[in-house]
């Protein structure tokens, strides 16, 4: 009792050339694309095993889910509909063609009588002319015709054939995308790799230290990498990037960058980026000059050359270190270079500075334009404003300025520890005063925080860092105090030299615990030694001989250095003020000393990519195929009209069977079949016809 | 006997067209030829056909949908009139009387705005009461809506050059600017469909779509002041741009309207204002040409959208989120046409697919670019 058996070929044929499986394959495809949109492509892996812990990395890592477009699974997906395509057009084309050729001339009564459009035109004199007649109004509505029939007149017309040349053309674009994209991918990469014929370099070497195993020929048929480029340099590989390390393309020929360019709108936004470029062929050794521009590539030997992205290439910058701790005022002067890594000593330690990047523009949103006070407008000041503003489609509370060069640096401990520091070589506006700003993290994913150093009148750092060297010099402190004690009890009040002498004692006591370790000693302090209820009061006092002592430090270190003294105003004050919390924030700044760039000699770096892509040009003929036959698909509409003339017979009336049918059953098929019925009764000279058709459009 | 045959011959296309036609046709031309004339010197040869290429498809597009013939030249009239009123100068959009109160860009979007609410408040009035007059005059007020977010964005264009030679350019260039589009193009394909089936009371559904991207354009220029006129970046300087953009948004349009097509089905398939709405014969058949001809243009944007990707960034594809879920969307919308074509698939389950098709398409238009990094980053929230 076997069910008669499919053989398996033929039952996985069935399977992949029907339309369910297809549209299964839609779906399934579509949401595996969802994955690599939600999850971040390509990152470095120890981002993922950061974000995800190592279980998850390692299900996901073996799903492929790092570079999901690229997976085999994923892979297998678009070969599965690239075949049930296939299947489909092997399949569904010859019938195509045949419905394209044929006018069903051999339609028999029974099979026009089943129909849903059809009418009877009932009583007419069957005769040539009738049929002439017909015919002259088939085509005259651009119809074309076949008269055919035996025993009676069949007239089977059609237009808009072409409609099933949609299906083909429309169903072979996406084979041929599909295939454009696969000589595109990376699959003979994959293999290789799988074979062992590729291995994916990790580590980070000089191009020409990478052994061939991780090298791919010029021959290469299909590529998509990038290099980096400083000014005057020059590359003849690629990186591509796969998984977590990278193979190096050889190019057939070398590129060498001249310059690389950013231009700016007025308004500080970037405007062009640029590379002036020599490609020196390999083997003739010809050269040729070009720009290469964002949307403006360059094509040599079928390899397109983009502007990807830019860095810097090694800018050389020069640098004061300042002591952060010390009685000195003088800064040591440092030479550096971005990628490049130098010793630094604050007398007791070691350190390595290694410089990570520099740029010489940053454009920021100061909102300088808008007083300080000025409150966030409300929905309805913004409405009014936007309705009433004189040229309301330019920026009026926006004020973009390029705030001047900054660069970022590690400074490495002899334990190998790191900080990063990002500072900026002018002064920033904040708060309507002025800084030298420092920023420092001590890890990546954090934000920086910024060391703010307040800057004197001559708009330098010099006058703070005497300050902080007299404040950090203890021979400094009697006279400090003096002065102080002096100030705050003139010479002729009661009490006289002892009282005096015990203020002064307190003063050098409180300069030498802020100078231990900030506001945070002397709260310490104050905890210790005085009764819980009178702290806050304490507090102030403390706070208050510490910011007028400080002023008269700023006044000794102005004496020490040749400078009249400071006039005592709000505004000395507020330096005065700043620099404590500079001094404050120094303890928890990481480092020794803070290095501020004086000076820069740019060399920028042009990101490059290069590719080869042989499947491109299947993809846009594709592409002209797709589009065309959607549109024939649509917009063809497909018609046939059978008009069977029958004579009279034995005790019934000449007829004739109108029946009409389509392949996109519309409204517009419902009227142009009312429309045609309508006038072949009054072409036939007869009142009415009768309606057989079975149904509207709903079945 | 012939004179009989002749009266049912299909005339030809040319021979259908009247005077009005050539007239159109031909200040059409002479518009493009002067405009080249004046400002040849600096297209370059992209331009230049897209110039033409345009002008070509105006007149195709008037020819076929016959009010365009009075819209585009009122249009183009009312944007000049606005123009000549600058004198070169920015200041006078909030001086000249004109400018101020009708034709200055941000003007005439909010006059734009103004009236598709009204419009919308409209066709639910004329659904409610059943007034023919009070739907032709929501007609009408849709009409004047999409005439201002047109006059709008062509001032604009202008007003971007006032700002600096070098900032000018197209304003499609963000989210506000394509969000003015999307508006004006649902409306318009809306009004050619409620001519073709002589119906309207699908407007009281199509409108709300329009009226939400108006709300969120009125947030968007009130919260975010994203109204104002920016420097384009450097991968967006390329003609692609004006290619690409509308036709990627006849695309979400034609989505947008099928989906509310969708929610009219829905309702009337359950019996709820089916004695005020369409047989669901029509509104089954609206809905398959809306997805059509939103398909048939979201194919070209997608593949235009390659050829740029290949110019600009290196390669045609590289799954970005923008791309990834604009293939998603494709998908989405081919599996719909092969149920309803191959299938013969009808009714209800359509519908539901229509309008969650719209929440992919939003997805792909809005949430990509709010939820997801990537190289289209122009459009961020």
């Amino acid at each position: 009792m076997q069910p008669s058996r499919v053989p398996f070929y033929r039952a996985v044929y069935e399977l992949f050339s029907s339309m369910r499986f297809a549209i299964s394959l839609l779906t399934v495809l579509a949401i595996a694309s969802v994955i690599g949109t939600v999850l971040k492509q390509n990152e470095p892996y120890a981002n993922y095993i950061i974000e995800l812990g190592p279980f998850w990395f390692k299900v996901f890592s073996i799903l492929g889910l790092y570079d999901v477009y690229h997976a085999g699974w994923f892979l297998a997906i678009l070969l599965f509909l690239v075949l049930s395509t296939g299947f489909c057009i092997y399949r569904q084309a010859p019938l195509m063609l045949r419905e394209l050729k044929s006018f069903r001339e051999h339609a028999t009564e029974v099979s026009l009588r089943a129909f849903s459009h059809q009418a009877v035109f009932s009583p007419i004199a069957a005769s040539a002319s009738v049929v002439q007649r017909l015919t002259a109004y088939l085509s005259g509505q651009g119809y074309r015709f076949k008269v055919g029939g035996d025993m009676q007149t069949l007239i089977a017309a059609k237009t808009g054939s072409y409609n099933r040349l949609g299906y083909i053309l429309t169903h072979s674009a996406i084979v041929i995308i599909c295939i454009g994209g696969l000589v595109d991918g990376n699959i003979p990469l994959k293999v290789q790799e799988s074979l062992g014929y590729k291995k994916i370099e990790t580590r980070d070497v000089p191009s020409g230290q990478v052994p061939a195993i991780s090298r791919l020929s010029p021959a290469n048929l299909s590529f998509r990498g990038s290099v980096s480029i400083p000014e005057g340099g020059a590359a003849d590989v690629i990186y591509l990037n796969v998984a977590d390390g990278y193979l190096v393309q050889d190019l057939p020929f070398q590129i060498h960058l001249k310059k690389f360019r950013i231009e700016h709108y007025a308004t500080g936004q970037p405007k062009s980026f640029e590379s002036d470029i020599v490609i020196t062929d390999r083997a003739s050794n010809k050269s040729l000059e070009g720009t290469v521009s964002v949307n403006h590539p360059i094509i040599y030997r079928g390899v397109a050359i983009y502007q990807a992205s830019f860095g810097d290439g090694g800018s050389g910058l020069t640098m004061n270190g300042w002591n952060l701790f010390s009685p000195a005022a003088k800064p040591s002067p440092y030479k550096g270079q971005v990628s490049q890594a130098f010793g630094l000593s604050n007398g007791a330690e070691l350190y390595t500075v290694e410089v990570v990047d520099f740029k010489a523009f940053n454009v920021q949103d100061t909102g300088e334009a808008e007083p300080a006070a000025a409150k966030k407008p409300g929905f309805w000041q913004n409405t009014s404003r936007a309705l009433s503003s004189a040229a309301a489609v330019t920026s009026s509370n926006k004020r973009l300025h390029n705030v001047g060069p900054s660069y970022q640096y590690k400074i490495r401990d002899a334990q190998g520890q790191a900080r990063e520091y990002h500072n900026y070589m002018q002064p920033l506006n904040i708060e309507g005063r002025r800084y030298l700003v420092s920023g420092v993290r001590d890890a990546p994913n954090e934000t920086f925080r910024y060391l703010r150093l307040p800057v004197d009148e001559n708009d330098g750092i010099e006058g703070y860092m005497r300050l902080r060297a007299t404040l950090f010099d203890k021979t400094q402190y009697p006279e400090i105090a003096r002065r102080f004690a002096a100030a705050a009890m003139p010479a002729e009040s009661a009490g006289g030299e002892a009282l005096r002498a015990r203020l002064a004692e307190s003063t050098v006591k409180v300069l030498e615990m802020f100078s231990r370790g900030g506001f945070g000693s002397l709260a310490r302090f104050i905890e210790d030694s005085v009764p819980k209820a009178e702290q806050e009061r304490a507090a102030e006092t403390y706070l208050k001989v510490l910011e007028r002592s400080v002023l008269e430090a700023y006044q000794v270190s102005r004496a020490r250095a040749g400078q009249a003294p400071a006039q005592v105003d709000e505004r000395t004050m507020q330096f005065v003020r700043d620099s404590l919390n500079a001094i404050n924030d120094s303890f928890f700044y990481g480092a020794p000393v803070y290095l501020q760039l004086t000076g820069f000699d740019e060399v920028m770096s042009s990101g490059l990519q290069l590719t080869r892509s042989p499947g491109k040009n299947l993809v846009y003929a594709g592409s002209v195929l797709l589009i065309l036959g959607v549109f024939v698909m649509f917009y063809i509409r497909e018609r046939r009209i059978w008009l069977l003339v029958k004579a009279e017979g034995a005790g019934r009336p000449g007829e004739i069977l109108f029946a009409m049918s389509s392949n996109r059953k519309t409204l517009d098929f419902e009227k142009e079949f009312n429309m045609h019925k309508q006038n072949l009764t009054e072409l036939l000279n007869l009142e009415t016809a009768v309606d057989r058709s079975t149904g509207g459009l709903m079945q | 006997m012939e004179a009989i045959q002749g009266g049912y011959r299909r005339p030809s296309f040319f021979r259908g067209l009247n005077w009005f036609d050539w007239a159109y046709a031909a200040v059409l031309a002479a518009g493009s030829l002067y405009a080249y004339k004046l400002y040849g010197g600096y297209m370059d040869g992209y331009e230049k056909g897209i110039l033409f290429l345009t002008a070509g498809s105006f007149i195709g597009l008037g020819w076929f949908w016959k009010p365009m013939r009075s819209l585009l030249p009122l249009v183009a009239a009312l944007s000049l009139f606005g123009i000549s009123q600058y004198h070169g100068e920015l200041a006078r959009a909030g001086q000249a009387f004109w400018l101020k109160y009708l034709f200055s860009s941000q003007s005439a979007i909010m006059w734009m705005s103004a009236l598709f609410v009204m419009a919308t408040a409209g066709y639910w009035l004329g659904l409610a009461s059943r007034s023919d007059f009070v739907c032709r005059v929501s007609a009408g007020i849709t009409w004047s809506a999409a005439a201002m977010g047109l006059i709008g964005l062509l001032v604009r264009w202008y007003e971007s050059y006032l700002i600096g030679a070098d900032v000018g350019h197209i304003p499609l260039s963000n989210l506000y600017e394509v969000f003015i589009l999307f508006s004006i193009i649902t409306a318009l394909l809306y009004l050619y469909y409620e001519q073709y089936y002589r119906n309207r009371q699908l407007g009281a559904f199509v409108l709300p779509v329009i009226s939400a991207a108006v709300a969120f354009l009125l947030w968007y220029t009130f919260d975010r002041e994203a109204h104002h006129i920016q420097p384009l970046v450097p991968a967006l300087q390329s003609y692609w741009m004006k290619i690409h953009v509308p036709a990627n948004f006849v695309g979400y349009g034609a989505f947008s309207l099928a989906a509310m097509i969708g929610v009219a089905h829905l309702l009337v398939s359950k019996g709820i204002l089916a004695s005020r709405l369409p047989a669901l014969e029509v509104l089954d058949d609206v809905m398959y040409k809306a997805i059509a001809i939103g398909f048939a243009f979201f194919t070209i944007a997608t593949i235009l959208g390659a050829m740029w990707a290949a110019e600009a960034w290196g390669g045609y594809w590289s799954w970005d989120p923008k791309e990834t879920w604009a293939l998603i969307v494709w998908l989405n919308y081919a599996a719909w046409l092969h149920m309803r074509l191959v299938k013969g698939l009808r009714g209800p389950i359509l519908a539901w697919w229509a309008v969650v098709g719209l929440l992919v398409t939003v997805f792909a238009f809005l949430g990509v670019n709010m939820f997801l990094s990537g190289l289209h980053s122009y459009g961020t929230l």
